[in-house]
């Protein structure tokens, strides 16, 4: 749940700066992983901005979710070099087995796949990170066992 | 001498004498860092204080070959200076025991070598060798073990040494020996000539014959120059390379048309993409009425396959504040932003931490350096919005609004961000300034061609060998770039076309390798300078299915506020995936002629009006590929899945019934006695068959 | 440097033209035409479609004409093969990303894009189709949102943000998937949307359109066991003739009687009467305050139910200063159930009161409190827009050209000049003040017109002496403009200083009700100005110009409600506001 003491000090932090909606949407996805509908309404009142306006901000930039995501974030590099590398393939590979498409998270709450950007590793292409781990040179053989090393964690856990 | 002026001295005087100390040097940008860079650090900084040595260890950016990663330079007495790749936990620790030990060098690491800390107290010299033909299979390991085979017959080891190196600033001059610290660079040697090589090298004189002269100078890094040197949490490390010495020369009395005047004697232009000379914007928003004014560095690097920006502000922060302050004072901003892409957060904490310490060093805030220039920087987040790196956008996106152009005139340097005048420059251009105002216009104007000055960061991906940043002086060839500072190409394959401009650009193909890289060359072959992608492309790359990968980035990325663009991109989408699935029609290529032209004409910002670039540049280049995939429903690179017909090749076959049992929808029949046979009605070519096949019996084509 | 003059070539033609005019602005001054869509004249450039390219000579570059500053010495081309060519394409994109159900659509011959369709001879689809299922939002059951037939051209939402200041509507995502939709993807009746219908009155297409009702209406004249009435008001007359050829402003009243007579309505009545009877309310509030209770003032007027509902969910600390009087409409409603049915020995359940109003937030008006049925009947049982009446209109196929003028049934029927004038920005506070200084000093204001109320501008603001007290005054219409003032009164309270203002009215359309959300399409200030005009000249040839000389008027109070205030008039004719939640979701 969203503290308002939280939200007061990020408001805060931000509110006499000018053009600051999108810096505190940064800070509130950093907090929660995402932008919660209450937050919008809240952020709303305490920055004097019509929520028309937060909604049709979030909505544009792909970085902001608005839904909770899943524990893992798959991101799969879309860049050029990953694209002649056979991303497009890795990108299948997750999909078949985790049986979501690009931009959800599996039933489980577990992953979340994502398609990014250049995330600028072209040397490394094709790049697959999860969380903060980049893996490098994936081959879609490699994913199976990708996967599971997270997946036993959360078991161990 | 103001007091925030005389620390500066003190402290370059200081860092002068720490350049003497031996160093290892780990490239921690992050691609370095995905590559395992930060475990080689922990490493090496556990055995110097094992070893209680007093070796200076320090971070840095990107040093360029993103291939070739981990890398890490090492300084050491009487050793030249190496730049060791493929650096990892298994050999990290032997920089320490072999290299500063021993003396030896980690044979098969050599990424790069340099002149090194005291070349004239070296322990014995080094013989570098490297196979410049890249069409050749490379032969510098042979070449190196007669090398090390002839060092032992002569017993001449305490004398010399050799290893292979990566680099060695030489193309097509077949088997090049440099050797350390003579400078002595041989090409085209033949392995008879090994001996005498050594021979002449022990006694320190040279075979004039063997001698190759030119074009072994490097090229000039500007861009780059501190990249891989500077450790980019470090203030004193930038001031101690010289860092901010432009910023001085205008506490020393330069004045803002100076600034201008040397900017526009230098002949640099905006190198983000539309390539405008950087000077007249400044002079335009000094011109400006208004008592505010701002700069904003667009470090919003977006085109898929570009990230020298990211580079740069990773592993050089401090050049881009100079850049801006310097912008400030040129044009009476007094306020400047930096908007970095959210993906980018190492980026992002590097140029906090780069402004935190300009503050307390006296370099950003109120009368810095004693002087009445005033200038504060802030740090704005994109946030997944290509279309952010458009001027207008950019600036709606700092506003706080959605990140949609609005129409220019007027343009941002006479209205722009809150209606005020604003400079925005991109990272690269950026990060040149301080260099053009410290050393001159007219030494940056000696670099390049006669419209296009300096130098220009390249990311160089795709097929190509050796992938990364390249710092190239404008007007080298493409041939030069591909070939002699990527290697040629990794896959063994032919190569087909050499992609620059991102998304905007077009595709170059092979018979315009000799193009000269510069604005107005690369224009007139219907591609763009942009932000400096360049991928190389062979024949397995489809340029249909190119074309439809970059306009399905621009249709993904479209801001959706003018039709050409937000309907006009979805429909030119869509007739391409129609072709590349086989269901292409005969009016195709016409309809995209005419959507692409409109899109071209009319289209708000230059997102949409260079998005057909790459669609239009296969078009005039490989319009054969385009007919094949409509007329003949095939795709000659393999590419396109469904243009690929399966058959079972009898004679590898053993009839193992694996592909049979593995196919989805059945269309595969026959028996084991008999053999297998794919049904080509049936077959929905995704391709199982082929890859459970462990025979290559399965053929696609 | 403002005053610098541009000197130009468009299509040939010299202009001159101030420094800073578009392209667009600088054409028409010369009477070129360049088409456009997205543009419209009440708001700024959006630049959103591209069909108002032009070249300049000798440069291969396009510009468009909405956003573009005309420049010295430029020389402009309108037209060329391939800037139709250009226009045709991007029509054609739009066409295929557009349902193009026009012969099931509200605007079907009356929509911008089919128009230029029509113009560019488009005759095929050259392009795949394109749609997506959006769904529509309904909740209103005053503006109806169909995102599918959305051109994306920026105009609602600009009217709805930057005019109106109420952000009920914004685009969500980008790209291709950008859409058109209610605050954060709720449903328009749970967000911010105060119905004023702007949005409606500007779309270009059919993407936002009234809530039709005229099947309804058609029903209960068709049934027996009904008695249908019906009301106009003010701004109709002089908006309905523009749907039928008639010139902008061209005052139809007494045709529009006989018309409504011959398409089956038994009792036609004049919302002009009632605002009569709401002047009498009013004025006597103001005179009670202005006498008894100068800390209470000002008072606004709360004839506009969209501002009702902005004030209710914006300001809701400005209740205690909001007449308690319903609107005009309304009140005419609850008379004819009551006065009008005793009267007539009418059975009030029987009674069907049909309004046809500028309006579309009037059909939110009639059930958004239990007092909109204080006679327990509901005052009014169908508002129909101007635009909607046009269509009834257009089905029963009456000529309005060889109509003769009928009289409404008098007894709710006759107006004064002040009653009409309500139709517009400062006419309910122009005909409130001559009342009140009748009412507070017994004597007739001299000169009647009050011309610094009248006009367009955005916030107007007068001072009458009144018996040695200058009453100030002020006008806001648009309800941007709005907050302006109200910020004034609310620094004034919070400093404790005097109120800078003793009377403030305010309507929510710029122009006010003839530039209302329901009138017909194509509204622009030359029009509203126009509308307008026709307004200020039936007052002007009315004998009796001030409500309080209305014989009807003083009948109603002598025989049924008493005077003004009275114990009856305030359960019949007036109401409370409540603050009300600006986000339902």
């Amino acid at each position: 749940m969203v503290k308002t003491g939280e939200l007061k000090k990020i408001v805060s932090k931000w509110k006499d700066k000018e053009g600051n909606l999108i810096m505190v949407f940064h800070e509130i996805q950093n907090r929660y992983g995402y932008v919660p509908r209450d937050v919008s309404m809240k952020l709303s009142e305490m920055l004097d901005v019509p929520l028309a306006r937060i909604y049709e901000v979030l909505t544009f930039y792909n970085y902001f979710d608005l839904k909770p995501p899943g524990k893992h974030t798959i991101s799969i590099c879309m860049g050029t070099a990953c694209y002649l590398k056979g991303a497009n393939e890795l990108l299948k590979k997750f999909r078949d087995l985790l049986n979501v498409s690009e931009g959800e998270t599996t039933q489980d709450g577990l992953f979340k796949l994502n398609v990014v950007r250049c995330l600028g590793c072209c040397g490394l292409a094709p790049v697959v990170t999860i969380d903060e781990d980049v893996y490098g040179k994936v081959q879609k053989e490699d994913i199976p066992d990708i996967l599971a090393k997270y997946a036993v964690k959360e078991k161990n856990a | 001498m103001h007091k925030s002026l005389k620390k500066i001295d003190e402290i370059r005087h200081c860092r002068k004498q720490d350049s003497l100390k031996e160093t290892i040097i780990v490239g921690m940008n992050s691609c370095g860092i995905a590559a395992g860079a930060r475990e080689v650090y922990n490493i090496l900084e556990e055995e110097i204080k094992k070893g209680g040595l007093d070796i200076v260890l320090k971070k840095s950016g990107c040093l360029g070959a993103c291939y070739a990663e981990p890398l890490v330079e090492v300084l050491a007495e009487g050793m030249p200076g190496i730049v060791y790749c493929n650096i990892d936990k298994s050999n990290a620790s032997k920089i320490i025991s072999r290299h500063f030990r021993s003396g030896e060098i980690l044979q098969n690491n050599v990424y790069s070598f340099s002149e090194g800390l005291s070349p004239k107290k070296n322990r014995r010299k080094f013989i570098f060798i490297k196979d410049t033909d890249c069409s050749s299979s490379d032969k510098e390991d042979e070449y190196t073990e007669l090398f090390l085979q002839e060092i032992i017959k002569t017993e001449s080891s305490s004398m010399v040494h050799a290893a292979k190196t990566e680099v060695i600033s030489l193309y097509n001059k077949g088997i090049a020996v440099k050797i350390w610290p003579d400078n002595i660079v041989y090409a085209g040697i033949k392995k008879t000539d090994i001996p005498r090589i050594l021979k002449k090298t022990v006694e320190g004189t040279q075979i004039d014959s063997l001698i190759h002269k030119a074009g072994t100078e490097k090229y000039p890094q500007i861009v780059m120059r501190n990249c891989g040197r500077v450790n980019p949490e470090d203030i004193e490390d930038y001031i101690g390379r010289g860092g901010y010495t432009a910023l001085e020369k205008v506490a020393g009395g330069m004045t803002g048309e100076e600034i201008i005047k040397e900017l526009k004697v230098s002949g640099i232009r905006g190198r983000g993409g539309g390539g405008y000379p950087t000077w007249q914007k400044w002079q335009f928003a000094r011109d400006a009425q208004g008592k505010t004014k701002y700069i904003i560095c667009n470090a919003d690097e977006g085109d898929p396959g570009a990230y020298m920006d990211r580079s740069v502000l990773e592993g050089d922060p401090h050049s881009i504040l100079e850049g801006m302050i310097l912008a400030g004072a040129a044009t009476g901003a007094t306020k400047g932003f930096v908007y970095i892409r959210a993906e980018y957060p190492l980026a992002i904490k590097r140029v906090y931490r780069a402004i935190e310490q300009a503050e307390k060093y006296g370099i950003l805030g109120k009368k810095i350096f004693g002087t009445h220039l005033n200038f504060d920087v802030e740090v704005r987040l994109g946030a997944g919005a290509f279309v952010c790196g458009e001027e207008t956008a950019l600036i709606a996106s700092i506003e706080g609004e959605r990140g949609t152009p609005r129409p220019r005139p007027p343009y941002p340097s006479v209205k722009g961000l809150w209606n005020n005048p604003t400079v925005i420059n991109n990272v690269e251009t950026l990060a040149n300034i301080p260099e053009i105002i410290a050393r001159g216009g007219k030494w940056f104007s000696s670099f390049g061609t006669k419209n296009s000055k300096g130098t220009k960061v390249f990311a160089l991906t795709g097929k190509v060998r050796n992938s990364g940043l390249v710092e190239v002086p404008m007007g080298i060839t493409l041939k030069e770039i591909v070939f002699n500072l990527g290697g040629g190409l990794g896959s063994g394959k032919k190569i087909k076309a050499v992609q620059t401009g991102g998304p905007s650009g077009g595709v170059i193909p092979v018979k315009h390798l000799d193009t000269p890289v510069d604005y107005d060359s690369l224009h007139k072959l219907g591609s763009i300078m942009g932000s400096g992608g360049m991928i190389v492309m062979d024949e397995d790359d489809c340029m249909v299915d190119v074309s439809k990968f970059y306009l399905r980035f621009c249709v993904d990325e479209s801001c959706g506020k003018c039709v050409p663009c937000r309907i006009g991109g979805f429909q030119l989408l869509d007739i391409l995936s129609r072709i590349t699935h086989g269901k292409g029609n005969d009016d195709d290529i016409e309809k995209i002629k005419r959507i692409s032209h409109t899109l071209i004409k009319a289209s708000l910002c230059g997102l949409g009006q260079t998005a057909p670039n790459p669609v239009i540049s296969t078009l005039n280049y490989f319009k054969e590929e385009y007919i094949e995939h409509i007329n003949k429903k095939k795709c000659r690179s393999g590419v396109c899945h469904e243009l690929l017909d399966y058959s079972i090749d009898q004679n590898p076959c053993r009839k193992c019934d694996l592909c049979a049992r593995t196919c989805p929808v059945g269309a595969i029949s026959g028996n084991r006695d008999e053999g297998y046979k794919i049904d080509p009605v049936k077959c929905i070519k995704c391709g199982e068959c082929f890859e459970v096949c462990k025979f290559g019996a399965v053929i696609k084509k | 440097m403002k005053n610098k003059k541009i000197k130009a070539k468009i299509a040939g033609i010299e202009v001159n033209v101030k420094e800073g005019t578009t392209i667009l602005e600088a054409a028409k001054t010369v009477h070129i035409g360049i088409p456009t869509l997205c543009k419209h004249a009440d708001l700024p450039p959006t630049a959103g479609c591209g069909i108002c390219v032009v070249k300049i000579k000798g440069s291969p570059k396009m510009l468009r004409a909405c956003c573009t500053p005309l420049e010295n010495g430029m020389d402009i081309i309108t037209q060329d093969p391939e800037l139709v060519e250009v226009r045709r394409t991007i029509l054609e994109l739009i066409l295929s990303n557009h349902p193009n159900d026009c012969l099931k659509c509200g605007r079907n011959n009356n929509c911008e894009l089919q128009t230029l369709a029509g113009d560019f001879g488009i005759r095929e689809d050259s392009f795949e189709k394109l749609l997506r299922n959006l769904p529509e939002d309904k909740s209103t059951k005053t503006i109806e949102l169909i995102p599918q037939k959305c051109i994306l051209c920026g105009r609602c939402t600009n009217v709805c943000q930057q005019i109106q200041d109420v952000w009920a509507l914004s685009f969500l995502e980008r790209g291709f998937y950008t859409r058109i939709s209610a605050t954060g993807d709720i449903e328009l009746a749970e967000s911010p949307c105060i119905k004023c219908g702007q949005c409606s009155a500007h779309c270009p297409t059919g993407a936002i359109f009234e809530y039709d009702e005229t099947q309804k209406v058609w029903d209960a004249l068709m049934d027996p066991d009904r008695f249908c009435v019906v009301q106009i008001a003010p701004a109709v007359r002089v908006g309905i003739g523009e749907e039928f050829g008639y010139p902008p402003g061209t005052n139809l009243t007494h045709k529009l009687y006989a018309m409504l007579k011959r398409i089956g309505f038994r009792g036609v009545f004049d919302t002009s009467f009632a605002a009569d009877v709401t002047i009498m309310e009013e004025a006597t509030e103001f005179k009670r305050k202005f006498e008894k209770d100068k800390k209470n003032l000002p008072l606004i007027t709360s004839c506009c139910p969209a501002w009702v509902d902005f004030m209710e969910k914006y300001y809701p600390d400005m209740i205690e200063h909001f007449s308690s009087c319903k609107s005009p409409h309304q009140i005419l409603g609850v008379l004819s159930k009551t006065y009008y049915a005793e009267k007539n020995g009418i059975d009030p359940s029987k009674i069907f009161m049909v309004s046809i109003m500028p309006c579309t937030s009037k059909k939110y008006e009639i059930t958004r409190s239990s007092e909109m049925s204080s006679s327990g009947y509901p005052d009014i049982d169908v508002v129909l827009t101007t635009r909607e009446l046009g269509r009834m209109i257009k089905q029963a196929d009456i000529r309005f050209k060889h109509l003769p003028g009928e009289d409404p049934d008098n007894i709710l029927g006759e107006y004064t000049g002040a009653g009409v004038i309500f139709g517009t920005t400062g006419g309910v506070m122009e005909a409130a003040l001559r009342t009140a200084y009748k009412m507070i000093t017994g004597e007739k204001l001299k000169d009647l017109e009050i011309k610094k109320v009248r006009g367009l501008k955005g916030i107007k603001e007068a001072t009458l002496d009144i018996k040695g007290t200058k009453v100030k005054a002020a006008i806001a219409h648009g309800m941007g403009n709005v907050g302006t003032v109200l910020e004034k009164i609310r620094e004034a309270k919070k400093a404790k200083k005097e109120t800078p203002y003793h009377f403030i009215e305010v309507m929510a359309c710029p122009g006010g009700c003839v530039g209302g959300g329901g009138q017909p399409y194509g509204v622009n200030n030359e029009l509203r100005q126009k509308r307008a005009a026709g307004l200020y000249s039936d007052d002007r040839g009315h004998k009796v110009r001030c409500s309080h000389d209305n014989p009807y008027v003083k009948e109603l109070y002598k025989k049924f409600l008493g005077k003004p205030l009275s114990e009856k008039a305030e359960k019949l004719l007036h109401n409370k506001y409540k603050k009300r939640p600006v986000y339902k979701r």
